[in-house]
């Protein structure tokens, strides 16, 4: 089943016009040394019954466990209609909207995801999204190091409270071109980014300042404090933000040293969990920083006849035309996530998205209070969160989430390997998915789990 | 009938309306949140019912050419039907309910078809291991040069910064090598289309990290020299990097490693037909031969004795690291998976041989019509190139005129003023899919805007006139930046 | 044919250089350079005061299809830019040799000027196809 159309009579029509007698002369200039006799290691076709059948088995065996898992992909309440009409086929099956009269649609929807992520960052312009959260901070930090030229160092200060796999992927891609990513240590008692960690630095050559609000651990920045000392400093500001919180939260731009990139995970604006992908990255920035800024660009002009349409601008910036000195490789943005986002924030508004927000921080709140009540749970930072939370236990985390995990539970996300400093802790979320009753099964499974191990 | 134009979602908007029902309730309790940290104002989103978005967003997509609707010949991109089955089995709600982080014993079902997988993308090119986790063809050219520099490095060759490419590649390739902080060496291409093999040999030295080659090259021929190109640069102690943006045109007929390529990146959004998407998600996925294996990328699937499990830097210390937050988009990849198993070893051999049949049928018509492709004398390989030189000198009708012209007849335009190197081009790539009436009939719709190039060359020139939009002015755009809509501006030159 | 004014020197990577009145160079670039982009959308020129290097690249002019390094014909330092390329970048395109300016330089060595192409030897390099 290779959905090729052409019937036998077809293929003899059209090779007699060709002029060659066999479908296999037109591969006659690859050389013979090389040519593959057939393809082993591939099996046999299967009809869509039976691929259908394939993969029922295969989704079963992920399941549908009660989650508590945050750490940047968030499992939020997804309006039907986002995907009905973003998996249109005239949005999923359309290409880049290079030939911009024949992609009005797709190009309104960029400037309109423009405008609402713009406005939820508090900055001037946005992008059409570049691939994740984690690879749009390091293209932030590559842009960071354009706009501060006059910096020689390429030296970076990253808090240590940013996702660590932001973190991980920021050096794997940034150190290609020697970009240099310190570390700045998170205080231990409130797990947020102290000013006076960042004092050690001052009269120093720093590149740019990378803060993520709320942190990793859930924990709320001080992002006044942080972006003004950079500011003082003419150090641009990176932050790394969660785009539902923007609606509770001061957006990067009105922080009181402002912002000059901003960036995020847009996955919980609509975007399944999908074992991790594919969800979108969003960035946004001044309008004086526009040029440096990767990825594509949607805006709103003119046609022959004066009607407003939109097509790709600033492409100067970009690989197809600056080659060897374009901002980024990038080529795609995550378009059809996009599409699913501009759905979802139309359909949420103003109050829906504050509500959402509201909800989960309510509910994370409800589940820290049930669960610091059982002997041997603690809360890590006493700092005030959005919605997630580090807990401290008694005894070595992997047993009890394994524990809990046979009971279906999925309790969070054992921080020992990235954090062994915090001891037994365990990073939580409760998004507005989560109910009373859903907390309370949480809380009692956990209680047992604890007490069964201690009596044991 | 499609709408011809349709206002912003945000002027739909109405102070107090709203999906309601697709709201959480208000908690009660208050926020935690010290006030100078709270938002002072709400963000700028539309307030609208859902069916004014349903609407909205439905009218919007109705303004789009996409492969569903129209053919959609556009080269080097792969524009293949996507079979819906694909989408609808990676969309199974357990595979979208499932949490990147939740433990692997919840998630064997999708790691065995990410393995299977990397065994069969090995299989169809001939390297010994691939990493699935960068998310787009470029991410996974970064990838792979990044393992080529990792792996000079590694033997203390520190020298090796240059990465050679032919003039005629796609802008990603030395985009890309600038990226990896390597310096780009362009090399030219012969009259035929080949690399220009003196050239290349005058080019390598103790400075060559690598080259990245097409093949066949964006000039739509098979790189008949490949074998001589692999012995210098191997010779000179470079690498051979294949940029997969072609891989649809060889699929069981020769291995990217068996030409003697060290490192591939492939578009499983061409090749194996994932969608577009209107511009991504796609996935770029990486196999290497046994020099690199260790400088994958991470993470990479390994099945141990039943059980699946994803490796990491502690498995991999020499690693270039991860690209991606998670798994990269692992979504696209279950649907590549579900193609590969629906067309089996049989079904991929054909996808080859058809995309070149397509190809080549569309060149002799094309040829035979009176237009003139770029090399006559050379089969086509999965796309073809017309350069439009002529037309362009008589009548002053460029190749992005005809392009615009093909929108009127329903059809996308083919790529154009790519490659670089040949004048006023189109760039026709029909893929498999496409039936043998709907390659006549862009025969006859290109015959047709020939004749009117010479007859009414003004509607040429001015088209398209039936789409929802006339050609729009790029220059303004550039000009007078309006990148997000302004609640307090007035719309530009808006028609009453 | 593009315009070659007589009074200017050239280099081979299509700016132009006038000697002003007390040795400071105006510079800028090319008819034939900016007939080759096209319409001109953005000029990103170098700060005042800033010091180039002959052949250094100190700025970029973008068209919506092309974006063309800016390389300094000499060595010396930046005195001003013509500001009003930022709002009306269309003036390069209009008046390349005029209203089009793009900065003024003092060179290090007032000699290094002579050195650049004169009208006929840039007159040449078009020819030759040495575009």
């Amino acid at each position: 089943m290779a959905f090729i159309p052409h019937t036998a009579a077809d293929v003899e029509e059209m090779l007699a016009v060709i002029g060659v007698a066999s479908v296999e002369q037109l591969f006659d200039e690859i050389p013979p040394s090389v040519r593959a006799r057939g393809l082993a290691g591939i099996g046999d076709a299967l009809n869509e019954m039976e691929v259908t059948r394939l993969m029922m088995s295969r989704a079963a065996s992920c399941g549908f466990a009660l989650s508590f898992i945050g750490a940047g992909a968030y499992e939020h309440h997804i309006p039907a209609a986002v995907w009905a009409i973003a998996a249109r086929g005239e949005f999923y099956s359309s290409y880049t909207p290079y030939q911009a009269e024949a992609s009005q649609g797709t190009l309104q929807a960029i400037y309109e995801f423009q405008t609402m992520i713009a406005s939820l960052s508090g900055m001037d312009v946005a992008n059409a999204s570049l691939y994740d959260g984690a690879s749009a901070f390091a293209e932030a930090l590559l842009m960071a190091a354009r706009i501060n030229r006059k910096s020689k160092s390429l030296r970076m200060l990253v808090s240590r409270a940013v996702h660590p796999h932001y973190r991980a992927v920021a050096r794997s891609i940034t150190s290609l071109q020697g970009l240099n990513l310190e570390e700045v240590e998170y205080d231990a008692a409130s797990g947020r980014t102290l000013v006076d960690s960042l004092r050690a630095h001052d009269g120093e050559d720093i590149t740019a300042l990378a803060i993520q609000q709320p942190n990793f651990f859930g924990v709320l920045e001080e992002v006044d404090g942080l972006s003004e000392w950079a500011r003082r400093r003419a150090i641009p500001v990176i932050a790394v933000v969660n785009p539902i919180s923007l609606a509770l939260l001061r957006p990067p731009g009105e922080w009181r040293g402002g912002a000059d990139v901003v960036v995020g995970e847009g996955q919980p604006l609509g975007v399944p969990l999908s074992s991790g992908g594919p969800y979108f990255g969003f960035m946004a920035t001044r309008m004086a920083h526009v040029r440096q800024m990767p990825g594509r660009i949607a805006g709103r002009t003119v046609d022959l006849a004066g009607h407003e349409g939109f097509t790709l601008t600033l492409q100067a910036r970009e690989q197809h035309i600056r080659r060897g000195r374009a901002t980024s490789n990038i080529c795609t943005n995550q378009g059809l996530m996009v599409t699913a986002a501009t759905l979802y924030l139309s359909l949420m508004g103003p109050q829906g998205l504050r509500r959402v927000a509201a909800a989960c921080h309510a509910r994370t709140r409800a589940l820290v209070e049930a669960l610091v009540r059982i002997p041997g749970v603690r809360a890590a930072f006493a700092a005030p969160r959005f919605h997630e939370a580090v807990l401290q236990l008694d005894r070595p985390v992997a047993p009890v989430l394994a524990a809990l995990e046979r009971r279906e539970i999925l309790a969070g996300l054992d921080l020992a390997p990235d954090y062994p400093e915090l001891g037994h802790a365990l990073l939580v979320c409760a998004t507005e998915t989560k109910t009373a009753a859903d907390i309370q099964v949480y809380a009692s499974a956990l209680g047992e789990a604890l007490e069964a191990r201690t009596a044991a | 009938m499609a709408p011809r134009q349709e206002p912003l979602i945000f002027q739909y908007s109405r102070a107090g309306r709203g999906a309601v029902d697709q709201w959480p309730r208000e908690p009660d309790t208050p926020l935690e949140i010290p006030r100078e940290l709270q938002r002072p104002r709400p963000p700028l989103l539309p307030e609208v019912s859902e069916l004014d978005a349903v609407r909205h967003f439905t009218r919007l997509s109705q303004l789009n050419f996409s492969i569903d609707t129209h053919f959609y010949p556009l080269g080097s991109c792969t524009m293949k039907y996507n079979p819906k089955a694909c989408n609808a089995l990676a969309t199974l709600p357990q595979f979208l309910a499932r949490h990147p982080l939740a433990p692997e014993s919840r998630g064997q079902g999708v790691l065995a078809c990410l393995h299977e997988l990397q065994e069969m993308l090995c299989a169809l090119t001939g390297m010994q291991a691939a990493a699935l986790g960068p998310m787009a063809g470029a991410q996974g050219e970064l990838a792979g040069v990044a393992m080529i520099l990792a792996h000079h490095r590694s033997r203390g060759d520190l020298a090796r910064r240059e990465i050679i490419v032919p003039q005629a590649a796609h802008g990603t390739n030395p985009a890309t090598a600038s990226m990896c902080g390597a310096t780009v060496r362009e090399i030219p291409v012969g009259a035929d289309g080949d690399v220009d093999i003196e050239a290349l040999r005058a080019a390598v030295g103790p400075a060559t990290a690598g080259i990245m080659l097409t093949n066949p090259s964006t000039l739509g021929v098979f790189e008949r020299r490949i074998v001589e190109v692999a012995e210098i640069v191997h010779a000179a102690g470079g690498l051979l990097y294949y940029d997969g943006a072609n891989l649809n045109a060889i699929l069981g007929k020769v291995r990217p490693a068996d030409m003697g390529f060290d490192v591939i990146h492939m578009n499983l959004h061409k090749t194996f037909s994932t969608p577009h998407g209107g511009g991504g998600p796609g996935a770029g996925a990486v196999g290497v031969g046994p020099l690199l294996e260790p400088f994958l990328p991470i993470p990479i699937v390994v099945r141990e004795a039943d059980h699946y499990r994803s490796l990491t830097e502690r498995d991999r210390p020499r690693t270039i690291g991860r690209l991606s937050a998670f798994m990269g988009n692992v979504g696209v990849l279950l649907r590549a998976y579900v193609y590969m198993r629906l067309l089996g070893s049989e079904g991929l051999s054909q996808v080859a041989e058809h995309a070149a049949l397509n190809a080549n049928y569309l060149l002799a018509r094309l040829a035979g019509a009176g237009f003139e492709v770029a090399y006559p004398s050379r089969r086509a390989s999965h796309e073809l190139i017309v350069t439009l030189e002529r037309q362009a000198r008589d009548s002053e009708v460029t190749a992005m005129d005809f392009a615009k012209r093909l929108l009127d007849y329903g059809m996308h335009a083919p790529t154009t003023y790519f490659p670089l190197l040949v004048p006023e081009c189109l760039l026709i790539e029909p893929t498999e899919t496409e039936s043998k009436e709907t390659l006549d009939a862009f025969v006859a719709a290109m015959v047709s805007i020939a004749r009117e190039a010479r007859e009414d060359p003004e509607r040429v020139r001015r088209a398209p006139h039936t789409l929802p939009v006339r050609r729009l002015d790029d220059v303004r755009a550039a000009k007078q930046l309006d990148l997000t809509w302004d609640p307090d501006a007035r719309a530009p030159d808006r028609p009453g | 044919m593009s315009r070659i004014p007589e009074d200017l020197r050239f280099t081979k990577t299509h700016e132009w250089v006038r000697v002003l009145p007390g040795g400071v160079v105006e510079v800028g670039i090319t008819d034939h350079a900016q007939d080759a982009l096209g319409d001109v959308v953005f000029v990103e020129a170098p700060e005042p005061g800033r010091r180039v290097a002959a052949g250094e690249s100190y700025g970029v002019v973008e068209s919506v299809k092309a974006a063309s390094d800016l390389y300094s014909p000499v060595a010396g330092e930046v005195t001003a830019v013509n500001g009003e390329l930022a709002s009306a970048p269309e003036r390069i395109n209009q008046d390349a040799y005029g209203a089009g300016w793009i900065a003024r330089i003092r060179p290090d060595d007032a000699a290094s000027v002579s050195e650049l192409l004169s009208p006929a030897d840039y007159r040449r390099l078009l020819e030759s196809g040495g575009g």
